[in-house]
């Protein structure tokens, strides 16, 4: 029974096919809204307004409110961006790698990563769109025909961030409704007022359950799965080309696609952390987003997280080993002493230090130790996000434009506004939408029930 | 604009009008109101409907009138129908003409590029002898005052509006008067003038009203010079200098490459010597304060304005002067070595000092260049330009005020009630004790709200006239456009007291130039005057002066109080505030400390740790019972005791531009010492002030950006820029070479190039303004200047070596360089910025997004980006400076330095027209047209005999950041110094 402690099950005791059922559905259709989740969906909301205002301002003055400037041309809002797509990786790593890597304990905590990830990738794309000088020719960026016979720079990363960030979302999108169709069908079942029915019987896409059903769904999702597998790759890496192509020093480096990959899965994870402590708690789901899954979700922050921390030893070696001194400078001086170490360290403590106590079984287990490592590792990785993006342009080449940026208070407002976009959207997602997968839950049961079979025939000869 | 704002103080619209847009005629009833009040006599025309047609016509005409008028030679009474075009007007092609803009009362003969009778650019006269071909910092904002909507626009009286007639009516019937009394209580104040008509009248008027008194008010006047030389000579002689032919050159804080009315000539002349194609000149600063002169030094010494008549006399003293001894002091050693390589250059060098110090200290100059032999050879003397005969000062007209002989004040041109000396409370004292007050000036400034009449002056674009420049040569100033906002000269208000009210400016000097050079060929010869813009034959020849007893020459040695000394200098762009309502001047970097819209206490390193202030913290100085707080900014090579307060700040009635730009040093300044003295207490208060700089960074990193060598050493390794290594793997690279380039070296059309010397860029800022006019560049503000978002094309950046105390000071000018291998032009994602076949990198503002990831990946962070609505005022008259061969920029997009392409594209129509190749030296950008030293070269590298092309041969030729391999189109040539050996590390 020692095994208990170090591996809990991915399934709380005695689950069946009706209790899940019942406990996911219940909170979408039968149970009234509860207060806290009016509260919180309040404070998303209300901070939803802040960002509706600080764009309206936004269009109406242009991009000079925020604190950009030349030498800093790229701010909160390229920060913000990066930080975002960072966090919706963890999503399609779960769905995607893990389920082909019949990882059974992703089941509980697919659904809502994969929420996160749309809900994250819809927050980052408001970004570079707002930053743009004029964000109503945006589509320029786009390769359509046109009288003016003009075509996108294919050189520029930011035209293949078009596509990355797009394929991604769609892609994303496509997969988590895909995902979610049984599911809606059991809602519409279990609904009691027609209104309700009509709406998820027509999200539900006519599913019946039959076998030809199951068969077709599976087949698409495991597809969808293969499909969505090197996006977790290559929309990080094509995000750092932004970076790596630029000739700044502190961006030009060949390390960044991988390490903004093991970045953005280290944030999302973060960010998952964040998202189902409290949820577990909040709709009893203990059953469900067990021990197990905590613990393996700080394994995978602890293995990022140093990974992560190789990085920045990298970028640091690497800047020493160059010999080139404008690197060295932003390496070895800027980042660490200059202006902005004060960021640097904070990041540095967030994102190398504090992942480090996961070493510890204790703070593996404990939720609330675990809730504010996921928030510094938050923190860390938009901090990390903004000394690259920053501090790389406040010092370049030439001392005389060297400059020290100020983010205001409408940097403030659209970062902020951010959040409450993606908190109003969870809200609304974990109200009338089953945030777990009950299809996937029931396959587990029986999965983990055939397992115990096994087991115990084994044992029998 | 406030148009409401603008019709009330515009009694009669002659101004105004012709600038109207016709989509303004639209028939609303506010403007039917309007017409109806601003046209009284046309009231009727306007509602009768047939009348109505025809008044339209002729509003039309007007309008079209006022693009004719640039020639000037159209009286205002006509009007003529635009139906028959005016000869030699091609729309969209620009006209030329010669004229001259005025600083300090003297000459700067400009070339007025005029777009549809629009005067939009200035460029020197290369046949002026103050101009050479170029135009300083002043100059090229002068187009920007022209247009400043903040000029006064109507005559006040009492602070109402009222008219040329009723003015004209109280000045006749005051005239009679004046006239009864020999004109005694009559007292007029001009600024400096060295306008021969001007003067004429006011012969004439001292001939009719002897009692009249006449007084010349500059807050930062050149009178030490003058009354130097009358010690020295016993008359105000002026000294021309040639510093082509000086080997040596000590500079007891003249900054005789930024100021002063022979400053450009100085310079070129200054800077052909610093080229090694001679021996260089080799040039010693003493200075209490940084200037770009002392920038320039091989050796500066920053020594305490006090000091500096006592080093003078110690100079004089070892040159074998016949002086007393000065007191030694411990830069004795300094100045024996100085004063040894002058004797080594005698008759080949220059001792100057600047207006700040006192007669005495002149004279003794005199006598240093007397006994070197300099004059005759380096240094001449003439007759000053400048007209003083029974000129007063402002101290005197004080004493007049309250002697109670003071019945009438007429300010032509000057505002006392803000720039005159702290103790004379010039405002109050003119409100109280004299009745009659009346006021020319550009401005309802300071003065004009304390006078009784205030009538709108003429700029000197709108305005006929003449001057003499620094050596005499008389230059003509002609309109390049009639009177915006009905601005009067000081010659029409002169008119009126000589009894000839009608006469206009023209009438006038052309009447005075006939009766001095009048003859048969007056006509044609006027004609060649104003097409030239000088008057052949009236530069003042050289006059023997006979150096006086030179035991009188002794400084003021008292003792000088405890404390600080305190420094009053015109500040470096609005200089004494008259310019402080243009945008491009304030904004423009303040050449050493780089500040914008702002003055400060300039204080040393070591002072300002004295007393644990930093840049930004707020000092009260305290100085002859007055007080003063202003932010401190901390200045390398300041002299340890000296703080120095820029004067020019602190306007109130300035315009919208300049009201509450920093704080009035005029408010410390007393009569007494108006441009030092020692007892200035400094205390901090704890309070700080934000103040917009332009460069942060004040040294090098280390990295080897500026490349400089000795003199010497560039003798024994003459491409000293190339490190072995670099010379080892010159041109090698894994990269295939840009098409620009294949294109550049396979000698295939035009390859532009720029290259600039960083030997003889003196950081003087012309470029700046001249890139800012040529090219449309919006002024941002303050707050946006702190943002970082100011928009000039081309900075100066400017770095310091060595210690703080003492430091090497260089600039650098950096405009884009259009990299052959751009890294701008690869990230844009939607081809913004491209390649052009002869070697541009070009911006298609119509193009660009805005993702600014250009200005991220350009290592020289050139492009400049329109963070917001940086061109919104449309209104006239703003909108109408602009140059309308380059678009005006809207918010969201990157814009950066072009090559001034406008100018090479209309060298190539013109070119094809003709059938030829476009010639070496037909393109010319704005930066090099203005450049006083032609530190900066353009032109086809393709023809190898350009200048451009030998330039880049020269072994100094080097390209910032070249290890990136951007391959840069623009290059530097290297900077060279000349230290004395005697005193190296001194």
């Amino acid at each position: 029974m020692t095994t208990v402690n170090d591996r809990p099950d991915v399934l709380g005791p005695g689950q069946t096919y009706g209790s899940i059922t019942d406990k996911i559905s219940a909170i979408v259709v039968d149970q009234p809204t509860r207060r806290g989740w009016v509260l919180g969906f309040l404070v998303g909301f209300s901070l939803l307004n802040l960002l509706m205002v600080s764009v309206a301002y936004l269009l109406y003055r242009g991009v000079g409110i925020w604190g950009v400037q030349i030498p800093v041309a790229w701010g909160w809002a390229i920060t913000n961006f990066v930080w975002w797509i960072g966090i919706g990786h963890a999503g399609t790593l779960i769905s995607a790698i893990l389920l082909l890597l019949k990882q059974e304990w992703r089941t509980s905590i697919n659904r809502f990563a994969e929420a996160m990830t749309l809900f994250a990738v819809a927050c980052a794309g408001i970004f570079p769109l707002l930053h743009l000088g004029r964000p109503w020719v945006f589509y320029w960026l786009l390769p359509y025909p046109n009288t003016m016979s003009l075509w996108p720079q294919w050189r520029s990363p930011l035209v293949w961030d078009v596509f990355a960030v797009s394929t991604y979302a769609l892609v994303s999108l496509i997969f988590w409704y895909i995902g979610l169709v049984p599911d809606l069908a059991t809602v519409r079942d279990r609904a009691r007022s027609t209104p309700v029915k009509v709406i998820y019987g027509i999200l539900a896409l006519g599913w019946r359950g039959s076998a030809r059903h199951w068969h077709r769904y599976r087949t698409v999702y495991l597809l969808l799965a293969a499909l969505a597998t090197p996006l977790v790759v290559s929309v990080h890496s094509v995000v750092s080309f932004d970076f790596t192509v630029g000739i700044v020093p502190g961006w030009h480096s060949t390390i960044f696609p991988p390490y903004f990959v093991a970045g953005a899965i280290y944030s999302g994870f973060a960010m998952v952390l964040t998202l189902a402590i409290p949820l577990r708690a909040a709709y009893g789901l203990h059953a469900q987003i067990t021990q197990r899954h905590l613990q393996n979700m700080a394994k995978v922050l602890l293995a990022t997280g140093m990974l992560v921390t190789y990085g920045y030893v990298m970028e640091a070696f690497m800047a020493w080993y160059s010999a080139d001194t404008y690197d060295q400078f932003i390496q070895l001086q800027a980042r660490p002493f200059g202006p902005y170490a004060t960021t640097y360290w904070a990041l540095i403590v967030c994102n190398c230090g504090t992942p480090q106590l996961l070493w510890i079984p204790w703070f593996r287990r404990n939720v609330y130790a675990l809730f504010v490592i996921a928030l510094l590792v938050n923190l860390g990785m938009w901090l990390e996000r903004f000394v690259i993006v920053v501090t790389s342009l406040a010092t370049d080449f030439l001392p005389s434009s060297w400059q020290v940026y100020h983010a205001t208070f409408w940097d403030w407002a659209a970062f902020l506004g951010s959040i409450g976009l993606f908190v109003s959207c969870f809200f609304l997602f974990i109200r009338f939408l089953p945030m777990i997968s009950m299809t996937e839950m029931r396959e587990l049961i029986h999965e983990t029930a055939e397992h115990h079979c096994a087991a115990s025939e084994e044992a029998r000869s | 604009m406030d148009h409401a704002a603008a019709r009330d103080h515009n009694p009669n619209g002659s101004g105004r009008a012709y600038w109207r847009s016709l989509e303004e005629l639209a028939e609303t009833d506010a403007f039917q109101a309007r017409l109806a009040a601003e046209f009284p006599s046309q009231a009727s025309t306007w509602t009768d409907p047939a009348g109505r047609r025809e008044f339209l016509r002729l509003m039309g005409a007007s309008l079209a009138l006022a693009g004719l008028s640039g020639c000037g030679v159209n009286a205002p009474e006509e009007i003529v129908p635009y139906s028959r075009a005016p000869e030699n007007v091609v729309p969209g092609k620009p006209r030329y003409y010669a004229t001259s803009v005025l600083f300090q009362g003297y000459a700067h003969g400009v070339i007025v590029e005029s777009h549809m009778g629009r005067p939009t650019k200035i460029e020197g006269n290369p046949d002026h002898p103050a101009s050479l071909g170029a135009a300083d910092r002043f100059a090229q904002a002068s187009i920007l005052g022209l247009y400043d909507p903040d000029r006064s626009r109507a005559i006040l009286r009492n602070g109402r509006q009222s008219s040329w007639s009723d003015f004209l009516g109280w000045m006749i019937d005051r005239r009679g008067r004046w006239l009864a009394r020999k004109g005694e209580g009559l007292h007029v104040v001009t600024g400096p003038t060295t306008s021969p008509t001007l003067a004429a009248q006011l012969e004439s008027l001292g001939r009719i009203m002897p009692e009249m008194r006449w007084y010349v008010h500059d807050p930062v006047g050149r009178e030490n010079l003058r009354d130097g030389a009358r010690l020295a000579f016993g008359r105000p002689l002026e000294t021309v200098r040639d510093f082509a032919k000086a080997d040596v050159v000590l500079s007891l804080d003249d900054d005789f490459l930024s100021d002063g009315p022979s400053h450009i000539v100085d310079a070129r002349h200054f800077a052909a010597r610093r080229e090694p194609r001679r021996p260089l000149n080799r040039l010693y600063v003493v200075e209490p304060s940084p200037t770009i002169t002392g920038a320039m030094a091989d050796h500066r010494l920053p020594l305490a304005a006090k000091e500096i008549g006592r080093l003078a006399q110690a100079l004089a003293k070892s040159l074998g002067v016949n002086i007393p001894t000065a007191r030694h002091a411990a830069d004795a050693s300094w100045v024996a070595r100085v004063a040894a390589d002058l004797k080594s250059a005698k008759g080949r060098s220059i001792v100057t000092v600047g207006p700040g110090y006192p007669p005495e200290v002149h004279a003794i100059v005199h006598a240093i260049n007397a006994a070197l032999g300099n004059v005759g050879s380096t240094v001449r003397y003439i007759p000053s330009a400048q007209y003083t005969r029974n000129a007063r000062t402002l101290v005197e007209l004080s004493n007049a005020i309250d002697g109670g002989r003071v019945q009438t004040l007429l300010l032509l041109g000057v505002n006392p009630a803000y720039d005159a000396p702290a103790n004379l409370n010039f405002a109050e004292r003119m409100v109280d004790s004299v009745p009659e007050r009346v006021h020319l000036g550009l401005y309802a400034d300071e003065t004009a709200g304390r006078c009784h009449w205030h009538v709108p002056e003429a700029h000197v674009l709108e305005s006929w006239g003449d001057a003499r420049a620094f050596d005499g040569t008389v230059s003509t100033i002609q309109p390049m456009i009639r009177p915006l906002f009905g601005g009067r000269s000081a010659l029409e208000v002169l008119s009126i007291l000589l009894g000839q009210p009608a006469r206009t400016a023209r009438e006038t000097v052309t009447a005075h130039w006939k009766s001095q050079r009048g003859g048969q060929s007056f006509e044609s010869d006027w004609s060649r005057w104003l097409d030239r813009g000088v008057i052949d034959g009236t530069a003042f020849e050289p006059v023997k002066a006979s150096l006086k007893s030179t035991e009188a020459f002794v400084p003021d040695s008292r003792k000088a109080r405890d404390g600080f000394e305190v420094l009053f200098r015109p500040d470096p762009n609005v200089w004494d505030g008259s310019l402080a309502n243009n945008g491009w001047l304030q904004e423009l970097p303040r050449p050493l400390t780089k500040l914008t819209w702002d003055n400060a206490a300039l204080v040393s390193p070591k002072t300002a740790g004295a007393l644990g202030v930093k840049n930004q913290d707020v000092v009260e100085l305290k100085f002859d019972g007055r007080a003063l707080r202003l932010p401190v900014w901390i200045a390398p090579g300041q002299a340890e005791e000296s703080v120095t307060v820029h004067l020019g700040f602190g306007r109130t009635a300035a315009g919208r531009v300049g009201n509450g730009v920093g704080t009035s040093g005029y408010a410390l300044r007393p009569s007494s010492s108006p441009w030092f003295g020692s007892g200035l207490k400094l205390a901090a208060t704890g309070a700080t002030h934000p103040l917009a700089t332009t460069q942060h960074h004040q040294n090098m990193q280390g990295r080897d950006l500026l490349k400089s060598a000795a003199v010497g050493d560039f003798a024994r390794n003459p491409r000293f820029v190339e490190t072995p290594e670099d010379a080892r793997t010159r041109g090698l690279t894994l990269f295939e070479n840009p098409a620009p380039q294949k294109r550049r070296q396979e000698g295939e059309g035009n390859a532009w190039g720029m290259s600039i010397n960083l030997n003889t860029c003196i950081g003087c800022n012309a470029c700046v303004v001249a890139c800012q006019a040529e090219n449309n560049i919006p002024v941002v503000g303050k707050q946006q200047v702190i943002n970082g978002r100011e928009m000039h094309w081309i900075r100066i950046d400017r770095y310091y070596e060595g210690s703080a105390e003492r430091p090497e000071t260089r600039f650098q000018p950096v405009p884009c360089m259009h990299c052959e291998n751009a890294p701008c032009e690869l990230v844009c994602p939607v081809g913004a910025t491209t390649h052009s076949a002869e070697g541009l990198n070009e911006m298609t503002y119509n193009r660009c997004v805005g993702t600014r990831y250009c200005s991220n990946n350009c290592p020289y962070k050139v492009r400049r980006f329109n963070f917001l609505e940086y061109n919104g005022d449309t209104s006239a008259p703003i909108a109408l400076r602009h140059n309308p061969d380059v678009t005006v920029r809207s918010r969201g997009v990157m814009e950066k330095c072009t090559y001034c392409v406008q100018r090479i594209n209309n060298a190539r129509i013109a070119a094809e027209i003709e059938g030829r190749p476009i010639r070496d030296g037909e393109v010319v950008p704005a930066c090099a047209q203005t450049c006083p030293t032609r530190a900066i070269v353009f032109g086809n590298l393709n023809d190898r005999s350009s200048e451009i092309a030998r330039t880049k041969a020269d072994p100094r030729n080097y390209a910032l950041l070249e290890e990136l391999n951007t391959r840069p189109r623009t290059t530097y040539l290297a900077k060279l110094t000349n230290p004395n050996p005697a005193l190296e590390g001194a």
